[in-house]
């Protein structure tokens, strides 16, 4: 069976979209739970897939960001709901309750953050840049652990969900229409970035950086934008998350999870537009079945992506559509 | 702040500066020759202390845990190579990256599966337990003084097996130039399987002798394996020497850092704040110190490439 890439992409889109709506009719709130996860997880891959996919750079700390925004609506929230001020140095401000604002909190603190590392990381390339991510990753880890002003090791719990002004927050599928919508936004907006003249000088400095360079543009400038920009995705993402489970803690901030955004995005196929949110449906459905099943549900996971990275490569896009490559 | 608590943090540095480099020398030789990184070497640790712990329990026999563990980490190494590694040598890092992230999922829950999730315990063996005189009247526990000494050794041991031996020389050629190294008729296969049942049995020693001083327990990897990669980053990817100093940079940032941060802030802060600002800031140490090693030089200390 081969199909067209549109084709693949749409229903994977209805997909998603189905399965919370079938769940509300036959009330399964779970289900829809499952579903905004798959969301937000995917949005987060998307973001890491403008860098790993179109840049061509693995980074293998991106839960970094993830963190970052999942701490920036804790600490807001936690402010808000203990009617205490945070204070900034600079100026003492109240915390807030209101899904925009901790959506651009999110986006500012970790693109800011994406500035500082990709500025350091991109000096490095290859195996370098992968471990200095992850070292990255380790330190906000650990800093968050020692944070003991928001919870350290134990996290932060956030009793009422953020509030979207019009809307009901805490009713299971009106958050997933909100992380649904920003999903379908992000993905638009991806495919507009990949098309665009930034899109495709990124997509050379990947596979050549010294012409890119030899027609005037600045490779590792082009590399830094894409850091920003994926970082900003995947910290909202990352705020969305906490909003979900009402929770923040370091384990936002692992390494692990940020080994599970590559592992979405090569489930699905890389460089791909889809391939994240194929692949994080597909993760979310082997976590919820296959953790039914065994509690050891990882040592399957494990022999599936050994399976996909020595015998499939392409991922399930590639596999769907029968073109290994993702890349013109 | 007695010269006494120095002198003996500056040991406990140094003991996890080696153990460190147990850890660093394998990967960094497996990169440096292979071209391979190596994401799995921390559940090799697990291994290694597993076995030890498990053997060492059954027997009583402390070193017949440790050749337990060289032996069941050897062993783990080279079944890896041959399955799973050796098909993507040649491949992008990004499968390397994710071939070993899944052999961490299997291995993992594999272990959890045989020894449950409860930690298991290695005792430390009676001839070196208790601690010992040194001069200038320092009391140091004879076991870790032990992981120091036998740390140095196994660094002299490798540095004599690459610069001095004809095995060294082929490890080092095979380093340069893979192709010419098999023309001229090595069997680089089997030099593969043997540089990366090196580095298993390496790190599955460091899990062993660790094993003693900490538990046993699934995901004990995986903290040393990210402080093993800064480790070769600051030392330079590929150079055992780079990995030396590395490794002892670290150990020592990292102690030192944790017990005087929070004194040095006391300085000028009070005593709960210098706490928690010292200990932050001193979770993040050897982190700061990469940074700057890497603006300083991009490649770290001693590696000559990208």
């Amino acid at each position: 069976m081969r199909l067209s890439e549109p084709l693949v992409n749409t229903i994977v889109l209805a997909g998603l979209l189905a399965v919370p709506l079938y769940a509300l009719v036959v009330d399964e709130p779970f289900t829809i739970t499952l579903a905004t996860r798959a969301a937000i997880l995917a949005l987060a891959a998307v973001g890491l897939n403008i860098l790993l996919g179109i840049g061509g750079l693995v980074s293998f700390g991106h839960a970094v960001f993830f963190g970052i925004g999942g701490y920036a609506m804790g600490i807001l929230a936690f402010h808000a709901q203990t009617y205490t001020t945070l204070d900034l140095a600079v100026f003492t401000t109240e915390g807030t309750k209101s899904m925009p604002v901790i959506w651009l909190v999110a986006m500012g603190l970790s693109a800011a953050i994406a500035f500082l590392i990709g500025l350091l990381s991109l000096r490095t390339s290859g195996v370098y840049f992968i471990m200095i991510t992850l070292a990255f990753g380790q330190m906000f880890f650990y800093f968050a652990i020692s944070w003991a002003q928001y919870g350290g090791e134990d996290g932060l719990s956030i009793y009422v969900r953020n509030g979207f002004p019009g809307l009901n927050t805490l009713v299971p599928i009106q958050f997933f229409g909100i992380c649904f919508t920003i999903l379908c936004i992000t993905l638009f907006l991806k495919a507009r970035l990949q098309a665009s003249s930034f899109g495709l000088a990124l997509n050379a400095a990947r596979q050549t950086p010294a012409r890119v360079e030899t027609v005037g543009l600045n490779p590792t400038r082009l590399k830094l934008l894409a850091f920003v920009i994926s970082g900003a995705i995947t910290g909202l993402a990352g705020a969305l998350f906490a909003d979900l489970n009402r929770f923040v803690s370091p384990t936002m901030f692992s390494w692990q999870l940020s080994g599970e955004l590559i592992v979405l995005i090569i489930i699905g196929g890389v460089g791909r537009l889809m391939g994240p949110v194929i692949g994080a449906c597909i993760f979310v459905a082997l976590e919820h079945f296959l953790g039914g099943l065994t509690e050891f549900w990882h040592v399957y996971l494990g022999i599936i992506l050994l399976c996909i990275v020595l015998f499939g490569r392409g991922g399930v896009i590639g596999l769907l559509t029968g073109k290994v490559g993702a890349h013109v | 702040m007695s010269t006494i608590l120095v002198i003996e943090q500056i040991l406990n540095g140094l003991q996890f500066g080696v153990m460190l480099f147990l850890m660093a020398a394998g990967l960094t030789l497996i990169f440096g020759v292979m071209g391979l990184i190596n994401l799995a070497h921390g559940s090799l640790y697990m291994v290694g202390a597993f076995a030890a712990a498990a053997v060492a329990g059954a027997t009583g026999s402390f070193l017949l845990g440790l050749i337990a563990a060289l032996a069941a980490a050897a062993l783990a190494g080279a079944l890896v190579e041959l399955v799973v590694i050796r098909r993507i040598y040649n491949a992008p890092h990004l499968d390397q990256v994710l071939a070993t992230f899944a052999l961490i999922l299997i291995f993992s829950e594999g272990t959890r599966w045989i020894f449950g999730s409860f930690p298991l315990f290695l005792d430390i063996p009676k001839a070196l337990s208790g601690p010992v005189t040194l001069p200038g009247g320092i009391q140091y526990p004879l076991y870790r003084l032990t992981l120091i000494g036998i740390g140095l050794l196994i660094a002299i041991g490798l540095w004599a097996l690459i610069e001095r031996t004809r095995l060294g020389i082929q490890i080092r050629a095979g380093e340069n130039d893979r192709e010419m190294i098999a023309a001229l008729g090595v069997d680089i296969s089997k030099l593969y399987t043997f540089v990366f049942a090196l580095g298993a049995a390496l790190a599955g020693l460091a899990g062993a002798l660790v094993g003693a001083i900490q538990s046993v327990q699934v995901g004990m990897g995986e903290p040393v394996l990210i402080l093993a990669f800064v480790v070769i980053v600051i030392g330079g990817i590929g150079s055992i020497r780079g990995a030396f100093i590395g490794a002892l940079l670290v150990g020592l940032t990292d102690t030192l850092g944790g017990v005087f941060l929070p004194e040095f802030f006391k300085l000028f802060m009070e005593t709960g704040a210098a706490q928690k600002t010292g200990s932050a800031l001193a979770s993040m140490g050897i982190y700061v110190l990469m940074g700057l090693v890497l603006i300083w030089r991009p490649t770290g200390l001693f590696g000559a490439r990208a």
